[in-house]
């Protein structure tokens, strides 16, 4: 046991929270975009959402990884930096999940919900921001909460492709010094633990309360 | 300046990864069986066993649910070669699937237990069926097919999770890319035929999940309603 490497596993663990609130911050933004285009008055454009979802929901993270990593060679940029191509990753891979899941608290505002906003002479915009989003958000938020750590433990896959430096790297770079995989991993272990935990707990308590009316 | 495809050079290769997803499927194969056993065993103790029993399932499945993946390969395979057991690479990277997939189970499969009605057990008591047969027959198969879509997804990520094992040195899909990669230097199409054989897989794996539902839930089959 060694300061330098406690220290370089608690800067990989910075990394991983830069990571994960860059990924939530993206994939939210995009996730909601692929709800609302989900339920979206044109056809086309709900069949484009599905499609998208289908096809990131079927491809492993790490594979999207390397696509992220070696695409922006399309555009002439022969090596972009690891964070970009692992934000972008994570963007892609949590927009699928989110928008799914938002699609569904959408669609479980009761039918009449609709209706009755639409009778009211209420336009489009103001249906979605005063009735139906206030609504889908209550029913959205524990999931998401629990989403956040699926956000936290997938950000270790970006070390594989594109290489960033965050806890798992640094761990298996100490491991590879030191050859003492049960002490760094475990360390790593706990620290992702100690992040994800509270946010598991959070989420599930949030889950209780939300669904009081049907125990 | 524009970029030319060349997927022709990585179709080349089209052995290796044939191989390789041969292997991914293997690797998927047998943690899933064996995850569900353990998982279901686990979902067992966990709704019916001793408390303590209780209480160690619980502390297992946090802890895998709260922890990557990758983490977990990493200290298992490393940490059991540091300790001298010399394992085939196959048996310890599907040592950690299931461990890992083990705890997701047991949280779907709870789910599915505690949906059964105290009702229908009581009423099986009393058609003097042996504790045996009520488990097997009145609560385990109607929990899991309740849970049977969840457990289908769990299984699909468990397969596209399985790509993260060729960090420790598993030559299944994605690990066999590196050597595509080397051979070709054509990283992005790589990466573009990986997607779309893990695409292929995901379809194959959701067909025959949903064949095999079919054989195992007749009642499902025959009246087409849910449970």
């Amino acid at each position: 046991m060694n300061t330098v490497f406690l220290v370089s596993l608690l800067q990989g663990l910075l990394g991983t929270i830069i990571l994960s609130l860059l990924t939530f911050l993206f994939g939210g933004l995009a996730g909601f975009a692929v709800a609302l285009a989900r339920i979206s008055p044109v056809k086309p454009v709900r069949y484009l959402a599905q499609g998208y979802t289908q096809i990131v929901q079927g491809i492993p993270l790490l594979v999207l990884m390397g696509l992220a990593y070696f695409g922006p060679i399309l555009a002439g940029y022969a090596a972009v930096p690891p964070l970009f191509a692992a934000t972008l990753a994570m963007t892609l891979f949590a927009s699928s999940y989110l928008g799914e899941m938002w699609y569904g608290a959408l669609i479980s505002v009761a039918r009449s919900q609709w209706e009755a906003a639409e009778c009211l002479g209420l336009t489009r915009w103001q249906r979605m921001t005063r009735v139906i989003l206030p609504q889908a958000l209550r029913i959205a938020i524990p999931p998401t909460v629990g989403f956040m750590v699926i956000i936290v433990k997938n950000t270790s896959v970006s070390s594989l492709v594109v290489g960033y430096a965050e806890l798992t790297y640094n761990a298996k770079i100490i491991n590879n010094a030191t050859f003492q995989p049960f002490l760094y991993f475990g360390l790593a272990g706990l620290l992702y633990f100690l992040v994800c935990y509270p946010l598991s707990l959070k989420a599930r308590s949030m889950e209780r309360k939300l669904n009081v009316a049907n125990r | 300046m524009s970029y030319e495809f060349n997927f022709g050079a990585v179709l080349q290769h089209w052995p290796l990864l044939a191989h390789g997803a041969w292997v991914t499927l293997v690797l998927t194969f047998w943690a899933t069986i064996v995850g569900f056993v353990v998982g279901t065993l686990c979902a067992m103790v966990r709704t019916s066993g001793p408390k303590w029993a209780q209480n160690l399932v619980a502390a297992y499945v946090e802890v895998i649910r709260n922890t990557p993946l990758l983490i977990q390969a990493y200290f298992l395979i490393f940490g059991l070669a540091s300790t001298g057991m010399r394992l085939p690479i196959m048996v310890g990277a599907v040592i950690a699937l299931v461990v890992n997939v083990g705890a997701y189970t047991t949280e779907v499969m709870r789910a599915g237990i505690e949906s059964i009605k105290a009702g229908q057990i009581e009423a099986a008591d009393c058609l003097g069926l042996s504790r045996r047969q009520v488990f097997m027959h009145v609560v385990l198969r109607p929990a899991m097919e309740r849970v049977y879509p969840s457990l289908t997804s769990l299984y699909v990520l468990l397969m596209l999770g399985s790509s993260v094992i060729s960090a420790v040195g598993v030559e299944e899909l994605f690990g066999t890319s590196n050597r595509v990669q080397s051979a070709t230097y054509r990283n992005f199409e790589v990466f573009i035929v990986l997607g779309g054989v893990y695409l292929a897989l995901t379809a194959i794996m959701r067909l025959v999940f949903w064949v095999v539902g079919l054989m195992l839930f007749p009642r499902r089959r025959k009246l087409g309603t849910p449970l």
